[in-house]
């Protein structure tokens, strides 16, 4: 997706635009470009949905707004606050935002990768309908999958959620399969994979509210006790409610550092990756002495940095996970009162009233 | 920049996308899996256990085995020297009965050769009286003409009758 975008780009301007290329793949767009084969273009147009106050809803293919007058109104911002986005051209010429549904390369690279994930996901659950747990375990790509599955589940979900691990543990697989195969579909540079979905903030803002969602629903009266009236001295709850504040901001803090760490960092990797193959076209431009050493250079950071990726790739989908794990477990937290009191009673107290001290401690928790 | 600002066309087709997708997994596919893997651990537990537990019986059986071939070995030797005092008995008694017998035959033989003995002696003194009486018949027909001395004679034989009995 890379080198057929600079490609194209002598043949309109002799110098390369290093940001223009990056910021063309890191950003969303109306069409997903293949391959351009001497000077043909080969893109597959995306459906265009729109709805406008002003105008109503419209449907068109991607491949009307090509030219620069655009299409029914609508055309492709060039600069302004909606940069890249369509906008509608209003009689006096200012630009309105429409609600903009259009099946972009991002939406429909997440639709591809939510099909491909169903297909590996279910024929590796097919496998283990048709065994029984006595026969042996599985090899090749089902024993890979097992392998994972039971890495993720012992290593992350059982010791960062609790007890109640079983509930959380296929949401929590499905968040982090979703996001390792997004990941390495994004590294991948050739239709259909090549997308940029976890590089893209919605994306990882509507990942980071399915745990939001999961965290604040299924949290316990424990958790929301000890977010709007905590274990502290009572001058930091009332009258100004100071730790509640920060316990509330807290859960919003949560999912925003979620959504921010998997963007930023897919979205940096990418860019290093794209920055040294620019370097390929910036250096070529200046003859073939500097050109082919800083090629060779070039070439040899990019395998390095797509490994990188890769590894990257796995890291992130597995710190998503565990983040996520880790916030369901702390909206589970057991009844920790007594435990913590029982001790210090016991110490004040002799033996002979142990048991009625317990009782007390229960009934004032 | 845009690029950090979500596009709400983006989150809705990656709202209705990853909602699929979510809800076949979690209810159809991860499930599946993970509901195996722990059938699959717990079977292997089971598994150890039990080879544990037949290890612990097959020790158990030797140690039961070792146990019946020792007092086995006890029994046996214990047999053998019953035998061999029953052995020892029953040649001592034998002998016993083999010399108690010979005592016996050596006694009959003597009291048999104590009766032949008298027995002979008897008829010897008979043949001697008879020898002594026709010696005596002979030497009285010659002697006894005269009648005194006859009478003498007869005398004489009365008391040697007398004292002889």
């Amino acid at each position: 997706m890379v080198v057929p975008a600079v490609a194209q780009e002598p043949a309109q301007d002799e110098t390369v635009d290093v940001k223009e290329i990056i910021f063309g793949h890191l950003k969303d767009s109306y069409h997903w470009h293949i391959i351009t084969i001497g000077e043909k273009e080969i893109s597959l147009h995306l459906p265009v949905m729109l709805y406008s106050k002003v105008s109503g809803w419209h449907f068109f293919m991607s491949d009307k707004l090509e030219g620069t007058d655009g299409y029914d109104g609508f055309r492709i911002a060039a600069d302004g606050a909606y940069a890249g986005k369509l906008v509608e051209i209003q009689p006096d010429g200012t630009e309105l935002k429409p609600l903009d549904l259009s099946l972009t390369k991002v939406a429909l690279g997440v639709i591809i990768n939510s099909l491909l994930l169903c297909v590996i996901v279910m024929c590796t659950a097919r496998w283990y309908r048709r065994h029984k747990a006595t026969d042996p375990a599985p090899g090749g790509f089902v024993g890979l999958m097992e392998y994972v599955v039971a890495m993720i589940v012992d290593d992350v979900v059982k010791p960062s959620v609790g007890k109640d691990y079983k509930r959380y543990a296929p949401l929590l697989l499905t968040i982090f399969f979703f996001i390792l195969l997004s990941n390495i579909m994004g590294l991948i540079p050739i239709f259909p994979a090549g997308a940029n979905v976890t590089g893209n903030i919605a994306i990882t803002l509507t990942l980071a509210l399915v745990t939001f969602f999961t965290v604040n629903v299924f949290g316990n009266r424990e958790y929301w006790k000890e977010i709007l009236w905590p274990d502290v001295p009572v001058f930091l709850k009332a009258p100004v409610p100071l730790l509640p504040f920060i316990e509330i901001v807290g859960i919003f803090t949560k999912p925003f550092a979620l959504t921010v760490r998997l963007f930023a960092n897919i979205t940096a990797g990418h860019a290093i990756i794209l920055s040294l193959t620019c370097v390929i076209f910036i250096t070529a431009k200046m003859g073939p002495v500097i050109g082919a050493p800083m090629t060779v250079l070039s070439v040899f950071f990019m395998i390095f940095m797509n490994f990188l990726e890769l590894l990257v790739a796995y890291i992130q989908a597995y710190v998503f996970t565990m983040l996520s794990a880790v916030f369901i477990g702390l909206a589970h937290p057991e009844e920790h009162h007594a435990s913590e009191k029982e001790p210090t009673a016991n110490s004040q107290q002799p033996t002979a009233d142990h048991n009625v001290v317990i009782k007390e401690n229960t009934l004032t928790t | 920049m845009d690029l950090l600002i979500p596009e709400v066309g983006t989150i809705i087709w990656m709202l209705i996308a990853a909602g699929i997708v979510f809800f076949i997994l979690v209810k159809w596919g991860f499930p599946i899996i993970t509901d195996m893997v722990d059938k699959r651990n717990e079977y292997i537990d089971k598994s150890l256990d039990a080879a544990k537990k037949a290890n612990e019986r097959l020790a158990g059986i030797q140690t039961e085995c070792d146990a019946l071939l020792k007092e086995t070995r006890a029994e046996q030797a214990r047999i053998l020297k019953e035998a061999a005092d029953r052995r020892d008995e029953i040649i001592a008694d034998a002998e016993n009965r083999a010399k108690e017998s010979g005592d016996k035959i050596i006694s009959d033989a003597r009291e048999q050769i104590r009766l032949e003995k008298e027995e002979a002696l008897r008829s010897l003194r008979r043949q001697v009286a008879e020898l002594s009486v026709q010696v005596a018949e002979k030497v009285v027909r010659k002697q006894l003409d005269s009648s005194d001395e006859q009478l003498s004679m007869i005398d004489r034989m009365i008391d040697d009758v007398k004292t002889g009995k």
